[in-house]
């Protein structure tokens, strides 16, 4: 066997184990691990495509932030685990359907039966690059010039996602109490404390 | 004599010969491996000692001076020290995250040595992507953090994960934009490639027409560390040590190693960068064939080690900031002064002006 080959299956095992392990796992946070390892590991299957821009995109924004912010909420919720699992075996019937109508969908777009709508017949004579090739100038070329619009648009879109996010979190309630670092700076003594002038007298 | 060598150097490559190729290239790379980590390792191990005698001087203290001649054994009897300590897990933790968490903190600050170019050539992968790479493993360290603090069952060290997730998911950022400046300067993702852009001596290195980014770069550098003055992930005064409060021996060991690799790996980046890694400054003043003049292994080392040195500095001067202020310094001063330099610098490379060839 190819040491390739070797690392391909070594790569998609842990795939499919840590996949399985997002919704096997009793623990969110073991689950959202598991979730991390899914794409650090897809991310290593795509670096042996050639796809090293894809694979190190995938690292960098949902290893690094994305599912670092998705960890975050979930360590901070408090999750009856009892509870979450007490439906299982009722929606049980409902999600098998929408697992096999995805896979047929998959199947349909990229497998071989149905119409070749992702150019996979051209995979079958596809041709190893050079050491020197750069998979990240290449993908920059077509993505500023072909499809500049398309892509200035999807931009554009998440742009505004940020600003409605923003806006969102900007929501101020008026019971909510809140600390101003700058009040708290600006107290002066005289704001807070009060010397008195009394007698002296004895306790008693 | 000298046949007896000779003998023994053929018998060893005819021992070389019998493994497969395969074989041969795994233990080449394996090799080479050892021979960036174990310098390194000394290096992080120095480096503490380094922080502790010149923040000692900094204060007008002698710092540690019992331990072999001059305290130059400090280091190795800490290792000891540490390495002889019960490592305690707590009771209602989450055992095996507690136990993994070092160990993620401290992979990727020594992965990322993989594409660092100590000299012409000089490097185990010469990957394309590189400055990409660098910048992915950097932002999966922060994993460590998060799951030492979550696993650790403690309210500080939840606190103190709470506040390094934001900290360092927010630098990033800045940190990422930086990059993109160099990467429009050099016309390349390859590291060697960057160091190659900046050659012929000072003026040409990218620290002048990147200045706001490099001040930028380092600063994020510092808070991605978690050093002072970002170092509210520790704040001992706040929440006692932060992540690592429950962690102790070797466990507590390995994170400390991962923060002084980090310190390194930062000081070395920026050096490779904006400093021209491994080229000479007097490139064109002095000749090539003087050690002045002739780019070296030599001036890496001492440029990495000026920003090494910075960070010691830091901690010794500057107070902590409050973490309000780290963020506002993060998102809105950082973010928005990288990403007018860049048009800056857009324009300077349309025009023209820019020292670098398009």
């Amino acid at each position: 066997m190819m040491i390739t080959d070797f690392l391909f299956f070594a790569f998609a095992g842990v795939v499919i184990a840590s996949a399985l392990g997002v919704v096997a796992s009793r623990n969110p946070v073991h689950s959202a691990l598991f979730l991390v390892l899914t794409f650090f590991s897809c991310s290593a299957i795509w670096l042996m495509l050639e796809a090293e821009f894809l694979a190190i995109t995938l690292v960098l924004v949902y290893v690094g932030a994305v599912m670092v912010l998705f960890l975050f909420v979930v360590m901070m919720l408090d999750i009856n685990v009892a509870k979450m699992r007490e439906g299982f075996v009722s929606y049980l019937p409902v999600g098998i359907v929408f697992a096999v109508l995805m896979l047929a969908v998959m199947v349909y777009v990229v497998g071989p039966v149905g119409p070749d709508v992702m150019g996979t017949a051209a995979l079958d004579n596809a041709v190893r690059q050079a050491a020197d090739y750069s998979n990240t100038e290449a993908l920059g070329e077509v993505l500023y010039t072909d499809y500049v619009l398309a892509f200035e648009i999807a931009a554009v879109i998440l742009l505004v996602a940020i600003i409605a996010a923003i806006t969102l979190t900007l929501r101020r309630r008026p019971t909510t109490k809140y600390q101003t670092p700058g009040k708290q700076i600006k107290v002066k003594r005289d704001d807070r404390l009060k010397v008195i002038k009394s007698d002296a007298e004895v306790l008693k | 004599m000298n046949e007896m060598i000779d003998n023994l150097l053929a018998t060893g490559l005819e021992m070389w010969s019998w493994f497969p190729a395969d074989w041969q290239t795994f233990l080449l790379i394996l090799g080479k491996i050892v021979l960036i980590l174990v310098p390194l390792m000394i290096c992080v191990a120095y480096i503490t000692y380094a922080e502790r005698k010149i923040i000692g001087y900094m204060q007008i203290r002698i710092g540690p001076n019992r331990v072999g001649p001059r305290g130059w054994l400090q280091p190795i009897a800490d290792a000891m020290k540490l390495l002889f300590k019960e490592v305690i897990i707590p009771t209602k933790s989450d055992k095996f995250l507690f136990l993994i968490a070092p160990v993620l903190s401290i992979m990727p600050a020594l992965a990322a040595w993989a594409v660092i170019p100590f000299d012409r050539g000089m490097v185990l992968a010469d990957v394309n992507a590189g400055l990409l790479y660098v910048l992915a493993l950097t932002s999966i360290g922060v994993y460590g953090v998060i799951i030492a603090g979550w696993a650790s069952n403690s309210k500080y060290a939840i606190l103190s994960s709470l506040r390094v997730g934001a900290q360092i998911v927010a630098y990033e950022i800045a940190m990422g934009f930086a990059l993109v400046g160099v990467l429009m300067a050099s016309g390349s993702l390859n590291l060697g490639d960057i160091v190659e852009g900046q050659a012929g001596g000072i003026s040409s290195w990218y620290i002048w027409p990147l200045l706001p980014l490099f001040f930028v770069y380092f600063i994020s550098g510092v808070a991605e560390t978690n050093r002072a003055p970002f170092d509210v992930a520790e704040g001992e005064s706040e929440i006692v040590a932060g992540f690592h409060v429950e962690y102790s021996g070797m466990a507590f060991a390995v994170f400390f190693l991962a923060e002084y690799a980090n310190i390194i790996l930062i000081s070395a980046l920026t050096a490779l960068m904006f400093l021209g890694g491994w080229l000479s400054p007097f490139e064109g003043f002095v000749g090539a064939d003087h050690w002045l003049g002739a780019s070296s292994l030599f001036w890496f080392f001492a440029k990495a080690c000026i920003f090494a040195f910075c960070f010691l500095w830091f901690r010794a001067t500057f107070p902590r900031y409050r973490y309000d202020q780290i963020m506002r310094l993060g998102w809105k001063v950082f973010i928005p002064v990288t990403i007018v330099w860049l048009f800056v610098e857009a324009v300077m490379v349309v025009a023209e002006v820019g020292p670098w060839a398009v």
